[in-house]
């Protein structure tokens, strides 16, 4: 019960990376090709010290160019999501959002499918537009008498999540000439297919809305009690508002371009980090934003294995990890 | 000299010593008013009129009056959460509703009825919360928080709750935890809604002592909306009576508990009685079949 400091905050947030590293180099091992991790370390060594590479080149290809990308994509997307639905749980006041559940995740895949065919710069961007789209359309729909009402925002958003998911479905069976396989598969979460846009691009924007919710992070602990409470303690609440929106909708977009509408890690990682380190959003958006990544790349690691040489899509293990995990926070909060 | 209208009310204290000029009017609402629309061009819910009042600080000023009379629109109108429709609400000269969130939470901490926790928390970080106005950025707690905390949650003698949970402790206790959360903000001007609401007699009556002490003791200005009449008389300097929207009258217990005003306010028959001191009491007018 000591109050936080700098350095209990770097030092828990120091473990959590480390956490992430030891992940990341069992994924670079795990896979249809054995990799040694003799193998794994000097190529490694050699990749960082610029020497000269006595193994085969098809395990520099498989590491480097099949395997880095892809668990670099996974980060990005678990730390997106995570943090998106930490966003959304204060936003909202509720600890059930998550932006598969509230629809977000739906909006974004819509506005990406409709921009499909133009220049690929303009995929987030649509994404972006249809989260926000999504999001303000849930936000007015769970209102009841000027109140945010707990049941009513979620039904709201999961209502809002299977109208846009049946305008996708109608867009994929009326759009000619898609893969329509490969849709279904994006839509469940997909991280297998690279995008077209430059992974550094894609991390500086995340770690820009990143940054931008966690200058919110201290305000935020003080709207969970409830927006006129959080004024009458200082907290300029519209604009930590506008911020976490746009920030938690940017994030989700971000993630949905690059692999689809992977469900129940905004509710899963937030609440795990809950118990692990309390609710401290100061604490919790970066631990957050770390572990979303663990478990994503996790995640996917299992997706390649558990039915090798086919794929799972990796929504499915979210879905199958986090949906308990919601029903278990809704009854404690009916009980 | 002549005291701006409505500013004069309160400059009235017999022995002098705390005399104090219209300059040094803390608390002024000058003709304040508000209505509630439903849609912007709708007619109004609820109007309440022109309002005037002021206080200095150590002094503690009740607001009585029926439900849905305006006591809350009056208390959130003196937190600055309401802008006034027309009129002055003033602090220290600054109008409330103008200044920046932060700001007004260094000089304005207001106790509300229900605080709705989501998450658990502890006591001590919920008294913390009440530092947030002063800090900056990622708000990593200083000694000084630490310390000012401490005072807080010892001021109400709360401090052996500190390591506790806010969902474990008991109503009461929550109540005086609520109260060290806005002490802890430094206020100069402390608003309390109802805090006297789920409280047994005796709990009441320490919270009401508890408050007159702080006002003395820290310098506050102190405004509570209260049912409780007769502790009011007892602890208020001035009361303002609503009814319907309107502050029917302002003033000391004393020149305010009027037996036909009381009974027209709260719609029963009631009786007042002058104590030796000079503090009225307030009494049900009952026939009472062993007395008749």
């Amino acid at each position: 019960m000591q109050p936080l400091t700098a350095k209990r905050l770097g030092l828990i947030c120091g473990g959590m990376v480390a956490v992430l590293i030891v992940i990341i180099l069992f994924a670079l091992k795990l896979g249809a090709v054995p990799i040694s991790v003799a193998d794994l370390a000097m190529l490694l060594f050699r990749r960082i010290a610029g020497a000269e590479e006595p193994l085969p080149t098809e395990y520099q290809m498989i590491v480097f160019n099949i395997r880095l990308p892809r668990i670099l994509l996974s980060v990005l997307v678990g730390a997106s999501l995570s943090v998106a639905g930490a966003g959304f749980q204060a936003l909202l006041r509720n600890p059930l959002a998550d932006p598969y559940v509230l629809g977000v995740s739906s909006g974004a895949a819509l506005g990406a499918i409709l921009a499909l065919g133009a220049p690929s710069l303009l995929t987030p961007l649509a994404a972006f537009g249809g989260a926000l789209a999504a999001i303000a359309c849930v936000y007015l729909l769970g209102r009841r008498g000027g109140q945010l009402d707990s049941y009513t925002l979620l039904l709201a958003g999961i209502i809002t999540a299977s109208f846009l998911s049946a305008l996708i479905l109608f867009l994929m069976t009326t759009l000619p000439s898609r893969d329509t396989r490969g849709m279904a598969f994006w839509l469940m979460g997909d991280l297998s297919s690279s995008s077209p846009i430059p992974a550094g691009l894609l991390f500086l924007v995340m770690l820009v809305a990143i940054g931008a919710i966690y200058t919110t992070a201290a305000d935020l602990n003080l709207l969970l009690s409830g927006e006129q409470e959080a004024l009458h303690l200082g907290v300029d609440v519209p604009r930590v508002k506008l911020v976490v929106y746009l920030s938690a909708s940017l994030l989700t977009a971000l993630a949905v371009s690059v692999s689809g509408a992977i469900g129940f890690v905004g509710i899963l990682v937030p609440h795990i980090i809950r118990l692990l380190f309390g609710s401290d959003y100061r604490v919790l958006i970066p631990t957050t934003a770390v572990g979303g990544a663990i478990v994503i790349v996790l995640a996917d690691a299992l997706a390649r294995t558990v039915n090798a040489p086919n794929e799972l899509p990796v929504g499915a293990i979210t879905a199958m990890a986090g949906a308990p995990v919601f029903l278990y926070l809704l009854r404690r909060r009916l009980s | 000299m002549n005291p701006p209208p409505g500013t004069d009310m309160f400059v009235h204290d017999s022995t002098g010593i705390d005399r104090v000029g219209p300059g040094e009017v803390r608390l002024l609402l000058e003709l304040a008013s508000y209505a509630y629309h439903a849609r912007d061009r709708a007619a109004p819910l609820f109007t309440l009129e022109a309002t005037s009042l002021s206080a200095h600080q150590r002094q503690l000023v009740a607001i009585l009056g029926a439900n849905a009379s305006g006591k809350s629109t009056l208390l959130r109108l003196m937190a600055g959460a309401l802008a006034p429709l027309s009129g002055r609400v003033q602090l220290d000269g600054f109008e409330v509703s103008k200044l920046d969130p932060r700001t007004r939470a260094q000089r304005i901490a207001l106790v509300q009825q229900e605080s709705l926790l989501l998450f658990p928390v502890r006591v001590w970080e919920y008294v913390m919360q009440g530092r947030h106005p002063y800090g900056r950025g990622l708000r990593f707690e200083t000694e000084e928080d630490a310390k000012v905390v401490e005072s807080a949650l010892a001021q109400v003698g709360a401090l052996h709750l500190k390591p506790r949970w806010m969902h474990e402790i008991s109503g009461g206790e929550k109540q005086r935890v609520v109260l060290a959360r806005a002490l802890a903000q430094q206020p100069l001007l402390l608003l309390l809604d109802e805090p006297t609401l789920h409280l047994d007699i005796g709990a009441q009556v320490d919270l009401l002592r508890q408050l007159r002490w702080l006002a003395e003791a820290n310098r506050y200005t102190v405004v509570v909306v209260t049912h409780e009449l007769n502790l009011a008389a007892e602890f208020a300097d001035h009361v303002v009576l609503m009814h319907r929207g309107k502050s029917l009258r302002v003033g000391s217990p004393a020149e305010v508990y009027d037996r036909d005003l009381l009974e027209q306010v709260f719609g029963a028959a009631l009786e007042v009685e002058t104590g030796a001191d000079g503090t009225p009491r307030v009494r049900v007018r009952g026939r009472l079949p062993s007395q008749a």
